[in-house]
């Protein structure tokens, strides 16, 4: 590993202050996939500012029925916050089918949306990887690319977002809150998350000074009967083939509001707008379930490899929608 | 009262769990120094400039060495399977002699610093050029110079073997199986990455390293140094998982002997994760074929059975597919033909079940379509066709087939089962079940095997050989061997090991580990017993001086006769009678003959349940029963335990293991835990393990047949025939995964 220096931020302005210093700085909060990428090579930081003191840890309930969740809350205290088990049963399931027990309990929330993607050509140090090297292009278009993205592809990165919990707050319209110098943000959680396009090496709209502080997460009554599936060919300790966080809410057989986002397919975590448009108003039927989701699959583009991720993207979203419906029935 | 069979727990047990036991890595003797291998990015062509500039002014770095600063091995390394008990370097070549690369992960520069951190730091630092060749790394890369194997193992194994005409039994058979499948490579990821420390005391060298052959490895490092066998000395205390990635010795062990000499200091090197696809060979990606003749009530008129492969430029290495496939079965007519493609790849070497797991998943895969196409249950098609001698016409040295079928059955439930495919849904998933023989080849190529036994006149024993623990359990089995062969208590007497100063014991490989040890100490702690007992009947102050010595028997070191009622002496009052401070005697197993007339198969039967959620292309194996007739069991639960890691792997073969070369750049693509999967905790299944002990006169004084691969024979092929009859749909390839599972359009489920 690249020798380090290392230092400890009193509070939220003296991290900002102690990276901004460093043209090489970045924060350090779990480190579960900053020391990964650091050992790997591709982080290419020299100082590290240890924000661990910081006192970003709550999780707490909104009385809007929404959530606060503080940056460094690790992944294992926001599954099992009561308020996130009852209110959004999604975020906690896909917190819980994440990584493993021993990480869930150092990686913070917010390197959890910040984490990078495991595409094997960023992580070799050798291939062509436009995220790693921008203009070397990108190995996996033509590569050993089982693993890697159908949707928000280009030709320039085909890489896979990884986070599952990312994949829950996109659907319930989270909002990413960071510091920097010119002051506060609040981000939509949808935003916060870059296509690649011509720029793969930019993932997100914040700059490297740029802290994290919060996530909150709006009320919304149909959240209760959410559903987080995730499908791998492991049953733990794996990134997911295709995951789901889905909640619908029907009237009478028709959808009055849904919520369906997917992960393991999309190069950001996916919500999946055009099947819900294409729900709402609709009958809550597995027939109108599986037209919906071939609208969000129709500009999916397949590679050798993961070709087969555009119909296990499709089915997946019906079962997700299916479970979903099952659980406001029972 | 004797310990062999009884379930004693792990003698290093607490050790290993307070972390009191130490793997080589851990070992560090005064001024270690740390050493890091960088590895070719090419897969062919040459190194054309090293610029190691920035490493050599990095904080820390002793040494930066290319194939200019690295001696000429003393004499070039053939490979040589290890259970022969030579010199046994795991492929026909040494790295950084020269320019050229052959495979990627190839060492060509190494880098010494003070600690681990810096020796990697420098070696990112290094920047090697390489003029890149052409690579072949796949079988569809190299398929059109595929060649017949003559030999493979180094001579050892013909590539192909036949008896009777099997065109024509195929074209008397009333119908005909016919199965292919592709089979992508396999790494075996012991959890404990490869290590040595390499320690120069003038002209010896000690080593500290993590194999499971020390003697191997002292005596492959010797030969590459061109030192006196004498002046190696190997040392290994434990080690954290082999399943063959250990069992031949690989460059990086020779090359941090090298480089402690060159920079006058201890040097410890310990692969990364990565590196571990690249040092210790892997399982190659092959395709195997089958077709299967049989009358219409299921009897075999002829198996021909083709397996192609991916070897390395220097050496004609298969894993053997056909040992089993040639000999299960009562059939006139066989062929089994091994076809190779010379690649840019390392040798390819011993993998858990090596050949014989996958020649099985093919043969027992197309025993199971038979079973269909004739209309009966594949339990009744096995019964039917089981070998009751070998193909020579010899018995086997012990059999239990028929018995572990049975069993088996009985205990998983197997009668009454709807041999229609899809007739069990279950929600979203299907249930199906599938079930499969299990046998493994021994081999007796093993040189004469020794142990010493020693007893000290308080009554304290030992008992010493050079084998290694590397979790099979050898320490303890060897400790309750040693105890009945001597007469004494568990508790009086040490098993020492993993040392090459101690009687010789070959590598432990080819399940033959527990075999060899058993024997080697059982006849050292015999030879000793019996030399005690004579002490006692010579001794006129002796109470049984003069008995006869078949009356004689000891238990915790106490002799006692049938002859003389009331009788007794201990060992320590008459070692101390006669003023003796010790005891001790050495004793050689020798193995049974290489023709030895005797059919040499171990045999088990594999059971599996699983479910399959079709349309995610899913499948969850709930239940895994296996019945196995390893000859005598040693200790049951230290059996229990190797058969069921066994049964794991073989699920694991089935649905998660793979790994695959970029073909355009010959760099594998799975390099880590995250990307190449192994089981976790959460898909393992209800595991039930049996046995059927069986006698066996010839495989050595205690009949035991070893355990440590015959479990995850057959699991997958029993797995892969649950999932046909969930499906009613065969994969074609390994390991099976979703999209090869996933029905390809959409379907209502059963209901």
């Amino acid at each position: 590993m690249r020798p380090l220096t290392y230092s400890r931020a009193r509070d939220v302005d003296d991290a900002l202050a102690l990276v901004a210093a460093g043209p090489d700085s970045a924060f350090l909060a779990g480190g579960t996939t900053e020391v990964d990428l650091l050992r790997a090579g591709v982080s290419r930081s020299g100082h590290l500012v240890d924000i661990n003191d910081l006192p970003l840890t709550a999780v707490e309930d909104r009385p809007d029925g929404g959530l606060h969740i503080g940056a460094l809350a690790r992944m294992n205290d926001v599954a099992r916050a009561p308020g996130v088990v009852h209110r959004f049963p999604a975020i906690s399931r896909a917190l819980l089918q994440g990584a493993s027990e021993q990480l869930r309990n150092m990686a913070s929330l917010g390197g959890n949306l910040c984490q990078r993607t495991r595409c094997p050509y960023l992580r070799d140090g050798v291939s062509a990887c436009n995220k790693r090297e921008p203009g070397t292009g990108c190995a996996a278009l033509d590569g050993p690319n089982r693993g890697h993205a159908v949707l928000g592809t280009s030709d320039h990165c085909i890489a896979t977002h990884p986070s599952d919990v990312a994949v829950a707050l996109v659907a319930f319209d989270a909002v990413v809150h960071t510091v920097g110098a010119a002051g506060a943000r609040a981000i939509a959680a949808d935003d916060f998350f870059l296509l690649p396009g011509e720029t793969p090496e930019i993932e997100h709209p914040i700059g490297r000074d740029e802290l994290i502080v919060g996530i909150d997460v709006p009320g919304t009554p149909i959240a209760r009967n959410s559903v987080y599936l995730k499908f791998r060919d492991r049953q733990s300790y794996e990134f997911a083939l295709v995951s789901v966080a889905a909640a619908i809410e029907v009237d009478a057989g028709i959808v009055t509001d849904v919520r369906l986002a997917l992960g393991g397919v999309g190069t950001k975590p996916w919500r999946a707008w055009r099947a819900e448009a294409a729900l709402v108003g609709g009958p809550a039927t597995e027939a109108a379930f599986r037209r919906a989701a071939a609208v969000e699959l129709a500009d999916a583009v397949g590679r050798e490899q993961n070709a087969f991720k555009i119909e296990l993207a499709q089915r997946a979203a019906v079962r997700g929608l299916n479970q979903s419906l099952k659980g406001i029935r029972s | 009262m004797t310990s062999v069979g009884t379930p004693v727990t792990r003698v290093d047990g607490p050790a290993k769990v307070t972390g009191a036991a130490l793997y080589s890595a851990e070992i560090t003797p005064p001024g270690t120094v740390h050493l890091a291998i960088v590895g070719s990015t090419v897969a062919a062509g040459r190194v054309t400039a090293i610029d190691a500039a920035a490493a050599r002014a990095a904080e820390g770095v002793l040494a930066v060495l290319t194939h200019d600063d690295v001696p000429a091995v003393a004499s070039p390394p053939h490979l040589l399977p290890s259970l022969l008990g030579a010199a046994a370097p795991g492929e026909s070549f040494f790295p950084m002699q020269d320019t050229v690369v052959h495979y990627a992960g190839q060492p060509v520069v190494l880098v010494v610093a003070h600690t681990y951190e810096q020796a990697h730091h420098a070696a990112s630092l290094v920047r090697v050029d390489y003029e890149a060749a052409p690579a072949i790394t796949t079988i569809d890369q190299g398929r059109e110079r595929a060649y017949d194997a003559e030999r493979l193992f180094a001579g050892l194994m013909p590539g192909r073997e036949e008896r009777g005409d099997v065109e024509a039994g195929l074209a008397r058979a009333d119908l005909r199986v016919d199965m292919s499948y592709r089979m992508a490579a396999n790494h075996h990821n012991a959890l404990e990455a490869p290590s040595t420390v390499a320690v120069w005391n003038g002209g010896e060298l000690t080593l500290y390293e993590s194999t499971m052959g020390v003697r191997a490895t002292q005596q492959t490092v010797a030969q590459l140094l061109g030192l006196p066998v004498s002046h190696v000395r190997v040392i290994t205390h434990f080690v954290g998982g082999g399943f063959g990635s250990k069992a031949m010795v690989w460059p990086h062990t020779t090359l941090t002997a090298m480089a402690a000499r060159i920079v006058g200091r201890p040097v410890k090197l310990m692969l990364t994760r990565p590196q571990m696809f690249t040092s210790t060979g892997h399982r190659e990606e092959q395709e195997q074929s089958i077709a299967l003749g049989a009358t219409r009530d299921g009897r075999l008129t002829a198996i021909r059975h083709d397996k192609l492969s991916i070897t390395s430029l220097f050496d004609d290495w298969a894993e053997p597919a056909t040992g089993v496939s040639s000999q299960l079965y009562a059939c006139d007519a066989y062929l089994g033909v091994h076809r190779l493609i010379k690649g840019n790849t390392m040798t390819p070497t011993f993998t858990r079940g090596p050949g014989e797991t996958l020649g099985m998943f093919t043969l027992e895969t197309a025993m199971d379509e038979l079973a269909r196409r004739v209309d009966l249950d594949p339990l009744e098609l096995r019964l039917r066709n089981v070998a009751t001698t070998d193909p020579r016409g010899n018995p086997w040295s012990s059999g239990g087939l028929e018995e572990c079928l049975r069993l088996g059955a009985e205990r998983f439930g197997w009668s009454g089962r709807n041999p229609a495919p899809r007739a069990q849904p279950d929600g979203d998933w299907l249930i199906g079940t599938g079930m499969a023989v299990a046998a493994y080849p021994m081999a007796f190529f093993m040189p004469p095997q020794r142990a010493r036994a020693r007893i000290f006149a308080d009554g304290s024993a030992t008992v010493a050989t050079s084998t290694q623990e590397f979790g099979t359990g050898v320490l303890t089995m060897a400790t309750q061997v040693g105890a009945d062969a001597l007469g004494v208590a568990l508790s009086d007497i040490e098993f020492q090991a993993g040392d090459t100063d101690l009687p010789n014991s070959t590598a432990a490989v080819g399940s033959a580990g527990a075999g060899m040890v058993a024997s080697a100490v059982h006849e050292a702690g015999t030879a000793l017993r019996r030399q005690l007992v004579d002490l006692a009947i010579g001794d006129p102050g002796s109470p049984l001086h003069g008995v006869d010595p078949a009356s004689v028997t000891v238990t915790a070191g106490r002799l006692t006769s049938s002859d003389r009622a009331g009788a007794t002496d201990t060992y320590g009052e008459l070692l101390g009678r006669n003023h003796l401070s010790d005891a001790e005697a050495t004793g050689t197993w020798r193995p049974p003959p290489l023709d030895t007339p005797h059919g040499l198969l171990t045999f088990g039967a594999q059971f599996a349940e699983v479910a399959v959620d079709p349309q995610l292309g899913l499948v969850r194996v709930r239940r895994l029963g296996g019945a196995f007739a390893p000859g005598r069991v040693l200790n049951p639960l230290l059996a229990r335990s190797q058969l069921m890691g066994g049964m794991l792997w073989g699920m694991s073969q089935a649905l998660l293991e793979g790994n695959h070369t970029d073909p355009r750049t010959g760099r594998w693509a799975e390099t880590n835990l995250a990307e190449y999967l192994v089981p976790v905790n959460a898909d393992a299944p209800e595991v039930t393990v049996d046995f059927v002990e069986v006698h066996d006169d010839v495989v050595g004084p205690l009949g035991a047949k070893g355990v440590g691969e015959i479990g995850q024979v057959g699991v997958a092929a029993a797995i892969a025939n649950a999932i046909f009859h969930a499906t009613g749909r065969r994969v074609r390839s390994l390991p099976i995964t979703p999209e090869t599972v996933m029905e390809p359009t959409p379907a209502a489920a059963p209901t």
